[in-house]
């Protein structure tokens, strides 16, 4: 158990952490003696204050603070194919995940449902899975680009692929060690097969089905900034790379800090459901 | 013996596979309507087995088990079972536990009925209060009288417990003790007990069943209850007979005895406990 007040100082503590990481990084940014007196004033202009003056590109913290304020001041706007709000951005990546997350729920819950009911059905598609589930997401991008032949519904392919697997090994897990004697229960019972999936089964495995739910959020997020940097057009991964193309590093800092806040709030959000659905025996 | 057995075991054996012997073989006796039969053995002598053969939760390599004139093929809603380990549903309440046994047994039943049901054996193992809590909020002993409440709700023909109070202290197993004399002294029910607790099954059984170590076990003997009836907790030790009684059991559990009786299908009755009664095959 914590401490009283100790919840206080870690808080503190955090804080600090966090002032010395910003003091830090102002510091390393800040520009040092000017260079710019030898050379010509054509090409000055042209290379532009990090060659001339000495000062980083790299921006401070001030100036995403300030960059962040503007963004977030006017997060819906859409002013072309390469100028759209940070939200709307954010929006597209986050649609596309739940679609893909969607079907791989969808597939995965029942089948892993099956395959931990079923040792022979286990045993056939284990080769199967554990040879499909180290392949990267990314790995599926050229094929499902040609089978598929439209860029977002490939992304969203490629979000389902990589959320698919720890939902299916984790409902099989789950369903698989539900307790002989819960089983046992029920069938004295002579409850159906389908009261016994839904009263005794699923809220059984569901801690562990509702852990593969988490696990896949979080490798879902984390390949959709990949596969939006692939197949362009929107997206917060189309939203960095994009920023990159046009050297505004200080765009492609906010876009990070968003893509954890959001993956934080994801996790969150599932952590929350495993709470409500999690029993202690 | 005007009656035919409720529970007739016939030859009954289970073998496990990759096992070189059975571990019990040639089991026969008969439970009586209404009788309350205890089982006395070694652990290792395949007691949870049997109890699970006559549940349906399992098959016999050999042998067959007869219920009311019929082979048993599975389980059935006929017969209650109350685990060692209590086996609720720990995401249920103590109310939902019970519900769900009532709804599988009567499943026309309307919310208000199955409500009014399941308060009634709530009522009866006296856990009035405790019907919305959790089992992991529950005690051991609390956790028990909730799988007793849900074996009985469901009103069965036949109860089987298995060690039911194997895993409680002294103080509760011995209160549970009273509630099972109470509530089987006015329902009647046919009930198979298994136990390692000597003063147990002399204060609840009508019969003991004894049987010899595994692997290859058998009934070694059935003993008849010779004790008076109504019979209670803080009495049992004064009845005349307790001791012949308490000596015979726990000098079978000590002696570990493993040979075989002549005649499987006719183990050796003995009445202990009064001796001034002649015995009989159906006490009640």
């Amino acid at each position: 158990m914590p401490r009283p007040g100790q919840r206080a100082r870690a808080i503190a503590l955090s804080l600090l952490l966090l002032a010395l990481f910003l003091g830090a990084w102002q510091a390393a940014v800040s520009g040092g003696g000017g260079t710019a007196a030898q050379m010509d004033p054509d090409y000055a202009a042209l290379m532009g204050t990090a060659a001339t003056q000495g000062a980083s590109a790299m921006p401070g913290p001030a100036q995403v603070a300030t960059r962040l304020a503007e963004l977030l001041a006017d997060p819906f706007y859409d002013r072309g194919a390469n100028d759209k709000g940070i939200g709307i951005q954010l929006g597209w990546s986050l649609l596309r995940v739940m679609l893909g997350y969607a079907l791989a729920v969808l597939v995965a819950v029942p089948l892993g449902f099956l395959i931990g009911t079923s040792a022979l059905l286990r045993q056939a598609l284990d080769p199967f899975i554990q040879i499909l589930k180290p392949i990267s997401p990314l790995a599926w991008m050229p094929l499902a680009l040609y089978t598929i032949k439209d860029s977002g519904r490939s992304a969203i392919f490629v979000i389902f692929i990589c959320s698919v697997w720890p939902l299916l090994l984790n409902t099989a897990f789950g369903v698989a060690s539900v307790r002989r004697e819960w089983l046992n229960v029920a069938r004295t019972l002579e409850v159906s097969r389908w009261r016994m999936a839904w009263r005794v089964i699923l809220p059984a495995a569901a801690p562990t089905i509702l852990t593969g739910m988490r696990i896949s959020i979080g490798i879902a997020w984390l390949v959709i900034v990949a596969a939006e940097m692939l197949v362009g057009g929107t997206g917060i991964g189309y939203f960095v790379w994009n920023q990159w193309n046009n050297l505004s590093i200080t765009d492609v800092i906010i876009a990070i800090l968003l893509i954890g806040l959001v993956g934080m709030a994801l996790d969150q959000l599932l952590a929350w459901a495993g709470r409500r659905v999690g029993y202690s025996e | 013996m005007n009656t035919r057995p409720h529970i007739a075991l016939q030859g009954l054996r289970k073998l496990y596979p990759g096992n070189a012997r059975p571990t019990f073989d040639e089991i026969w006796f008969d439970i009586m309507p209404g009788e309350f039969v205890c089982l006395i053995g070694h652990s290792g002598c395949g007691k949870t087995t049997l109890l699970n053969i006559l549940a349906g939760l399992e098959q016999a390599s050999g042998g067959t088990v007869i219920v009311e004139g019929r082979e048993l093929t599975g389980p059935g809603l006929d017969r209650a079972v109350i685990f060692q380990s209590h086996a609720l549903l720990p995401w249920m309440s103590v109310r939902e536990n019970i519900a769900f046994a009532i709804r599988s047994r009567w499943p026309g039943w309307s919310r208000a009925e199955v409500e009014a049901h399941g308060q009634r054996y709530i009522d009866l193992v006296h856990l009035s209060g405790a019907e919305r809590k959790k089992p992991a909020q529950l005690s051991g002993g609390m956790k028990q009288r909730v799988g007793i409440a849900r074996a009985l709700a469901i009103q069965p023909r036949i109860l089987l417990m298995d060690e039911p109070f194997s895993a409680l202290d002294a103080l509760t197993r011995g209160a549970l003790q009273d509630e099972v004399v109470a509530i089987s002294a006015t329902t009647r029910q046919t009930t198979f007990m298994i136990t390692h607790d000597v003063d147990e099954a002399m204060l609840l059984a009508d019969r003991i069943v004894l049987m010899t170590s595994g692997p290859d076990a058998r009934v070694a003997e059935i003993v008849e209850n010779g004790l008076p009836r109504g019979r209670t907790r803080q009495e049992l030790h004064r009845l005349p007979g307790y001791a012949a009684l308490r000596n015979h059991l726990l000098d079978f559990l000590v002696e570990r005895p493993a040979g075989r009786p002549a005649d499987p299908r006719h183990p050796p009755l003995r009445r202990i406990g009064a001796a001034e009664h002649p015995a009989t095959a159906n006490p009640r």
